[in-house]
């Protein structure tokens, strides 16, 4: 062999451009992410077509209207389809390094286990953040155009509409990170996706808000922080003895995305592969 | 250059005498015993052969030297360390545990570039491992196109990457056409003649006895033999005799009963160890059992090692301990 490679430490950041590399390398990827983002964009420009066609001007109490004019840029459609794909490829960016073997490459390149699966978190957030502002802010920009000659089309610049939209893109990452821990729980692709859509989607309908209890385990789910994100105001609202405060919301948020990283690094670093 | 400046990180002495050390290696699923007290030490400098039937362990020592999987008790290090300890490890040790551990959607190209940025090993090397392997027209083809031969290759490539003063290979010959397994030969015999340690994995003696100049035969997950190939072919001269009788069965309790080792052989004929011609012809005659031949023959490598795996069997099986 030769002397001409030199040897430099590897970084951290050397592992993000592998990962990073990973990710893109793979044709289905960014297809998926592009439709992803145009079922968004689709759904809510239908929805405020349907709000534009059918609001009529001076009615309705204005606090109400801007809830109904921000629903117009990110309905529970769109949540959903940003839950299933995000979590999915959560779920697949790691499982499909164990269904195929790749991770026993992939850990004997690289020996520190942790560092593998922080990188793959990393990129995975950044990902999905990205797309989750492109696709929720994109969609906000667009249906508040349609909304605008209503007279109800809502600024970027106001607050609650700014937390609107972030609690929409910031939901992507989230729900990614989740699937991202079960994918390395369960090594299977499809029961990863399948474990992440239940957790994700079917856990928070089982759950009441009736009770203490309930409302409290129910308010630490993705899913319903993130409506709760999503409602500026709680006026036009079924009235419930325990509400969710935005900030639990966002704590939620916040436990479940660093839930996901530390049970998926504990567990890859303690098993076997 | 040599392999201690090229890889002597931090901490580490001029010369670097990177060897594979498995000190009382076990590992047990359950109440399975998959490695058993397990010890032995891998050198450069040489194509070492890591020989046993499927089952007897190989592939779960060698996860366990590359850190993949834990050892129950023991230790594998490499280099005096151990491997989960290494923030990266294509310097230290270049391995291909199994060709179809790739990601068939990537192309052999994005596949070692990955590989490659992980561990700050510079892209040019990525274009030289592919052309030294031969896969530099397909490495913008996607993995799940290759055939399983070239699934070696580029395990090899990757293997390869960080020019490391250790290689492992599990099984490396599968899959590979006559001129892929003349060039892997070459190439393992390379790597040792630049003061490497080798280290193949093999269920086949055939596939070793080119290959390798010292063996470590285990059998289910035990040693049986840690010697050179000149040591290993001495056991195979052990010549056995091929016996054709009117009554092989009576004939087979004769012999054993005098202490010889008897298997049925091909067309009815017996195959016998651990007696002379002349000794065996003295029994049949005081026994008055007909002989029809009475051949003598050396037993080749493979039939070498195909013994002292059935033995350790045998004696695992049946001894009491």
């Amino acid at each position: 062999m030769n002397a001409r490679t030199p040897v430099r430490r590897a970084r951290f950041g050397d592992l993000l451009a592998a990962e990073w590399l990973k990710f893109w390398s793979l044709r289905s990827i960014p297809w998926v992410l592009a439709l992803g983002a145009l079922a968004v964009l689709a759904a809510n420009l239908r929805t405020a077509q349907y709000t534009h066609d059918h609001y009529l001007p001076g009615e309705g109490d204005p606090v109400v209207m801007k809830q109904v004019a921000l629903n117009g840029s990110f309905d529970t459609a769109s949540a959903d389809i940003l839950m299933l794909l995000a979590g999915s490829l959560g779920a697949i960016v790691i499982a499909g390094e164990y269904g195929t073997g790749l991770i026993r490459t992939t850990l004997a390149a690289v020996p520190d286990r942790r560092a593998v699966l922080l990188a793959k978190a990393a990129v995975l957030t950044a990902v999905l953040t990205g797309f989750g502002i492109v696709s929720a802010g994109g969609s906000f920009g667009l249906t508040q155009a349609v909304l605008a000659d209503r007279g109800i089309g809502q600024s970027i610049t106001d607050p609650t509409a700014l937390r609107y939209v972030a609690a929409a893109a910031l939901f992507a990452p989230v729900c990614g990170l989740v699937g991202l821990c079960l994918g390395t729980l369960l090594r299977h692709s499809a029961g990863a996706v399948v474990g992440t859509v239940v957790v994700l989607f079917f856990l928070p309908s089982l759950v009441t808000e009736r009770y203490r209890w309930s409302a409290d385990l129910l308010h630490a789910l993705p899913f319903a922080a993130w409506q709760r994100l999503a409602r500026t105001t709680l006026a036009g609202m079924r009235p419930t003895e325990y509400p969710a405060t935005v900030a639990g919301s966002w704590t939620t948020y916040a436990a479940w995305a660093l839930a996901s990283v530390v049970l998926a690094t504990v567990v890859i670093q303690r098993r076997d592969h | 250059m040599s392999t201690a400046v090229r890889c002597g990180g931090p901490g580490r002495s001029g010369t670097v005498v990177a060897m594979i050390e498995v000190n009382e290696l076990t590992k047990r699923y359950g109440r399975r015993t998959v490695v058993d007290r397990l010890d032995f030490t891998v050198r450069p400098g040489h194509v070492t052969g890591f020989l046993g039937p499927n089952g007897a362990g190989k592939s779960t020592t060698l996860r366990m030297v590359l850190g993949l999987n834990a050892p129950t008790s023991g230790a594998a290090t490499v280099d005096g360390r151990d491997f989960r300890g290494l923030p990266r490890g294509l310097r230290e040790v270049g391995a291909l545990l199994d060709a179809g551990d790739v990601h068939g959607g990537r192309t052999g190209g994005a596949h070692l570039r990955a590989l490659a940025l992980g561990n700050a090993i510079p892209r040019r090397r990525v274009d030289e491992v592919l052309a030294e392997v031969g896969l530099a027209d397909a490495a913008g083809r996607r993995i799940g196109g290759y055939s399983l031969g070239m699934k070696q290759r580029l395990g090899i490539a990757g293997a390869l990457l960080g020019d490391p003063p250790v290689l492992l290979f599990d099984e490396p010959l599968n899959g590979l056409d006559p001129e892929g397994v003349l060039w892997v030969r070459g190439l393992f015999r390379r790597l040792a003649a630049e003061g490497r340690t080798v280290f193949v994995s093999s269920h086949m003696m055939a596939e070793m006895e080119h290959t390798a100049d010292r063996l470590i035969v285990i059998g289910r997950g035990r040693l049986i033999a840690d010697e050179s190939l000149g040591e290993f072919a001495a056991r195979a001269g052990r010549t056995g005799v091929a016996v054709r009788a009117a009554e092989p069965e009576r004939l087979t309790a004769v012999l054993r009963a005098a202490g010889a080792t008897v298997r049925p052989g091909p067309d009815g004929s017996l195959d016998v160890t651990g007696l002379d011609p002349g000794r065996i012809g003295e029994l049949a005659l005081e026994q008055r059992l007909l002989l029809y031949g009475l051949t003598e023959r050396g037993a080749s490598l493979e039939e070498a090692f195909m013994q002292l795996t059935a033995d350790s069997v045998e004696y695992l099986a049946g001894e009491p301990r």
